[in-house]
């Protein structure tokens, strides 16, 4: 593969040379550079929507709003010990299986699935498992949006595959504006570095493709089901 | 309104070549609402038409040296009034990119540019008025041209004027803000996309329920009246510069030969 | 896909006489535009969100170099690779490498606008690789043997009838009298078909919608989940992305996706929005070994520091069709390339030619709906008339309508003589036409005339009524 290594490079080098004599610049040019920089260390924030800067309960309420517009079910508890309960009374309602796909997240493996009839697996999802159970590490109440991140504790593959999706979220960890969640990710991981996948992750999975009109259940889950705790 | 014959403004009319060539009721019904504002009217002779056939042809040289006879016929007036948002778009936002590379020139341009108004909007917007001494006892629909609504922001002007016409009934136009498929010579170039969005139109017009259609622009009315007519729509249709200056009784609706 | 567009007019006329395609398209008019209208009034930050938007991307092209390294050293960080393709070609010959090392049979493919730009299906499927478009729309015209007619509703130029046809004529595992009268039965059965696609699939490759030069991350936004399954569940990720999808940080990804969605859809947000960085990392439980972004030029570079510069702040909302009278007269195919629509009018005739998409930059009545829903703020009416402006110039427009121009600006160009010309005209039509107040046909108007009556002038122009008044004063 070295020929088309070769290539590749020089691929590179023909684009970014079109790209300084169409823009008269110079790519060593400092002054260039510095404006560069200073706008990836800077990240400006640029305009944020009032409609999510709110104090907590608001802006929980907000989210709980905005959330059930786009068709999720929302639900709200005290206190962690209460997950269980909640979600056995969500799948029970709906006539939904007693099995549960969750990742290795203290949050949710810690607690005593014991006392429900639920069925707890652990790991990623092969496409088998008809329910999943994530944590969000993070809410958006501008848009009722949840912010998923991929590793061990939640697989990727729990977020898409089962048909019907429940995800645990902090009251807490709902933020009003999307910039809000990347300051909190850019804390976590490091400037300028991520988990490979960060899902947001707005209601269930939908398409408008045959005559435009709206269908729930694509190829994500068909339902979405979000607990609010705290 | 100043009454100080002296200080009364003056303004240049920019007929428009339609209205010159096909409606010229149009065009003293403009002179009659200027003045009725509170202006004095001149017309320069030297005047033919905006420019736009070359320009939205591609065709740069001509668009300039339309756009510097116009500039110098008309930058003496304290205001360039059209009967017409396209043309008045034209002399107002367009001029003024055609000499990016003349500074001298694009500061005539930008003056002159400053100067310029579409018609009604000039009527409510310059000079304050606020109705109009006429009657037209029908139910009309409003079409908003493209250029006057998306270049000029002229919507509520012509509704303003319109309601204290006696006797007059507006009814909203569904899609009164969506094309008519005229664009100039794209009519003739795309005869057959052309037919098909005006066809829309007048299904629409003729749902609206109105016996008269009114707009701001010759070329957008010629189009609907000539779809209208075609399809036998009981739907008359004017200017609506015929309508704020009473002057319904001069002429016939367009493409019509009797009074309506 | 086949170039269709030097034949616009043929299209044109195909597509207006075509009832399914006439049918499906009022959807388009009825749906878009209302929801647009209403997501966008929703948020009162919706046009000063516009103009932010507009500056970030003019300050990316403006540095465009500097943030694409930067961009390839994140990428390089977290553990992927970035490959440049100047052309079409080059760009398909690395997806090509990757999938053979990677011993692919199958490819899912996330909807992307770039790998229709390259053709990439057919160029795969001739090497042996079977790609299976997964976002529903794509499935369909897959299906179908056709190119997508809008940039994010594919199939819109279809109806329900004929996507069950497809169904069944492509579905012969399943029984025949099946009801798939409901669309919901529908979307069900490509589900269905579809999962045993994902689960299958060597290699994903996907477009994005951003590539974010903090974090050597590409986004992309999707409602029905096809995009992520196509991306976490084979061993290797592609995404395929031009140029100008590069953007700065997070921060600024997220001003800009504000728009997206009520641009496009009418939604505050798509369902979802996925954020990738690099392969799985060695602690992951799922998601892909391998992680390649295919960075295409093919022609951009020449629209920087052109007259049509800012149609690269464009963000493939579809908005301008949306909004378009003449898209929603004949529908995107009549276009005859990748990017129908307004857009399509100022991009096509770039990346594959003005003399042969000659015919879309003409085909506008500059009506301006576009520019005026444009999330990105760019004047497409201008752009299409800077293309007409080169036509013109190199004499691509056609002969008779330039020497009518010429003709007409001789008059235009000389008051004194245009005004006894027109005077005399004017008469003539004027006396012809009386009793009638009208024309059914007239010699040299057969466009016009062909559809509508030519409204009489009144008689004698304004300009010798006024001139004889001011005499007479």
């Amino acid at each position: 593969m070295v020929g088309a290594e070769e290539g590749v490079v020089s691929d590179r080098e023909v684009i970014l040379g079109k790209i300084r004599r169409a823009l008269a610049a110079d790519g060593n040019d400092v002054g260039r550079r510095a404006i560069v920089i200073a706008r990836l260390e800077g990240t400006p924030r640029g305009i944020i929507p009032e409609r999510g800067q709110l104090p907590q309960e608001e802006r929980v309420a907000l989210f709980t709003t905005m959330a059930e517009k786009v068709s999720a079910t929302v639900g709200r508890i005290a206190a962690l010990e209460d997950v269980p309960r909640a979600v056995a009374e969500f799948l029970r309602k709906h006539n939904l299986p007693a099995s549960l796909r969750i990742g290795a997240d203290p949050l949710l493996a810690d607690l005593a699935w014991d006392g429900t009839q639920i069925a707890v697996s652990h790991g990623p999802s092969d496409g088998g498992d008809p329910v999943g159970l994530s944590h969000a590490v993070a809410g958006i109440a501008e848009s009722g949006t949840l912010v998923l991140t991929s590793g061990p504790d939640n697989p990727t593959t729990l977020n898409f595959l089962p048909e019907t999706h429940i995800v645990v979220i902090r009251a807490a960890d709902i933020a009003g504006d999307y910039e809000t969640v990347w300051d909190e990710v850019r804390e976590t991981y490091g400037k300028g570095h991520m988990p490979r996948t960060v899902n947001m992750v707005t209601g269930p999975s939908r398409s408008a493709d045959i005559e435009q009109t709206l269908l729930l259940g694509a190829h994500g889950p068909r339902r979405l089901h979000i607990v609010v705790v705290g | 309104m100043a009454d100080d014959k002296a200080r009364r403004p003056k303004v240049g009319l920019f007929v428009t070549c339609l209205v010159d060539l096909f409606r010229p009721t149009v065009g003293f019904a403009a002179v009659k609402l200027i003045e009725a504002s509170g202006c004095d009217v001149e017309v320069p002779a030297a005047q033919t038409c905006c420019g736009q056939p070359a320009y939205n042809s591609g065709d740069t040289a001509d668009t300039r040296a339309i756009a510097e006879s116009v500039i110098a016929a008309f930058e003496s007036y304290d205001y360039v009034v059209a009967p017409s948002g396209s043309c008045g778009g034209m002399l107002k936002i367009h001029y003024p990119s055609l000499f990016n590379d003349d500074p001298a020139w694009k500061s005539r341009a930008e003056v002159f540019s400053a100067k310029v108004h579409e018609l009604v909007s000039f009527l409510t917007d310059v000079r304050g008025m606020k109705g109009v001494d006429a009657r037209f006892p029908k139910t009309v629909t409003y079409h908003d041209s493209c250029a006057g609504l998306r270049e000029l922001g002229i919507r509520d002007q012509p509704r303003t004027l319109l309601a204290s016409v006696e006797g007059l009934e507006l009814k909203e136009l569904n899609g009164a803000n969506v094309c008519c498929g005229f664009g100039g010579t794209f009519c003739v170039k795309y005869a057959d996309i052309s037919n098909a969005i005006v066809s829309e139109k007048t299904k629409e017009i003729a749902a609206s329920g109105a016996e008269t259609l009114l707009a701001g622009d010759m070329g957008c009315l010629m189009n609907m009246a000539g779809k209208l007519q075609r399809e036998k729509r009981p739907v008359s249709v004017r200017h609506v510069a015929e309508v704020l200056a009473d002057m319904t009784g001069d002429v016939p609706p367009i493409g019509e030969t009797t009074s309506d | 896909m086949q170039i269709t567009s030097p034949e616009f007019k043929q299209n044109a006329r195909a597509a207006l006489a075509d009832p399914n395609l006439q049918k499906a398209l009022r959807h388009v008019r009825s749906n878009f535009i209302d929801k647009r209208a209403k997501a966008a009034g929703a948020l009162p930050e919706f046009e000063a969100l516009r103009d932010n938007a507009r500056d970030i991307k003019n300050h990316t092209l403006a540095h465009l170099d500097l943030y694409l390294e930067a961009y390839e050293d994140r990428v390089r960080q977290a553990g992927g690779e970035v490959h440049y393709a100047e052309t079409a070609e080059t760009a398909r010959d690395i997806i090509r490498s990757i999938c053979e090392r990677a011993g692919a049979k199958t490819v899912t493919k996330g909807k992307s606008m770039i790998a229709e730009e390259i053709n990439l299906n057919d160029y795969l499927e001739e090497h042996g690789i079977t790609p299976v478009e997964t976002d529903l729309g794509e499935y369909i015209i897959q299906l179908r043997h056709e190119p997508p007619s809008h940039i994010i509703a594919p199939a819109v130029h279809l109806t329900r009838e004929q996507v069950e046809e497809s169904f069944r004529k492509s579905h012969t595992d399943l029984a025949p009298d099946r009801d798939l009268t409901e669309p919901t039965e529908l979307l069900a059965e490509a589900r269905a078909k579809l999962r045993e696609r994902f689960l299958a699939a060597d290699v994903g490759i996907t477009g994005a919608n951003f590539l974010v030069a903090e974090t050597g991350t590409s986004v992309i936004v999707t409602n029905e989940g096809n995009g992520d399954l196509t991306q976490i569940l084979p061993r290797v990720h592609i995404v395929i992305a031009s140029i100008e999808k590069i953007t700065p940080t997070l921060n600024d990804v997220s001003q800009i996706m504000r728009l997206l969605a009520r641009s496009a859809t009418g939604q505050d947000m798509s369902v979802y929005t996925t954020f990738s960085t690099g392969p799985r990392r060695p602690e992951d439980p799922d998601g892909p070994d391998e992680y390649h972004v295919v960075i295409l030029d093919n022609g951009r570079t020449g629209m920087l520091g052109s007259d049509f510069q800012e149609a690269l702040r464009c963000i493939r909302c579809g908005a301008c069709m949306n909004h378009c009278p003449v898209y929603h007269a004949i529908g995107g195919h009549a276009y005859g390339w990748v990017y129908p629509g307004p857009i399509g009018a100022v991009l096509d005739p770039q990346l594959i030619g003005v003399d042969k998409a000659g015919n879309l930059p003409n085909a506008s009545t500059f009506c301006g709906r576009c520019e005026a829903v444009c999330p990105m703020r760019i004047p497409l009416p201008n752009m299409m008339r800077h293309w007409r402006e080169r036509e013109f110039e190199r004499h691509l427009s056609p002969a008779v309508a330039r020497y009518g121009i010429g003709f007409w600006a001789f008059f235009a160009r000389r008051p004194r003589l245009y005004q006894w010309a027109t005077r005399l005209a004017m008469r003539v039509l004027a006396n012809r036409a009386i009793g009638k107040g009208r024309y059914t046909s007239l010699p040299l108007a057969g466009g016009w005339t062909k559809y509508r009556d030519f409204p009489a002038p009144e008689g004698r122009t304004f300009q010798e009524q006024w001139s004889a008044r001011r005499k007479a004063s």
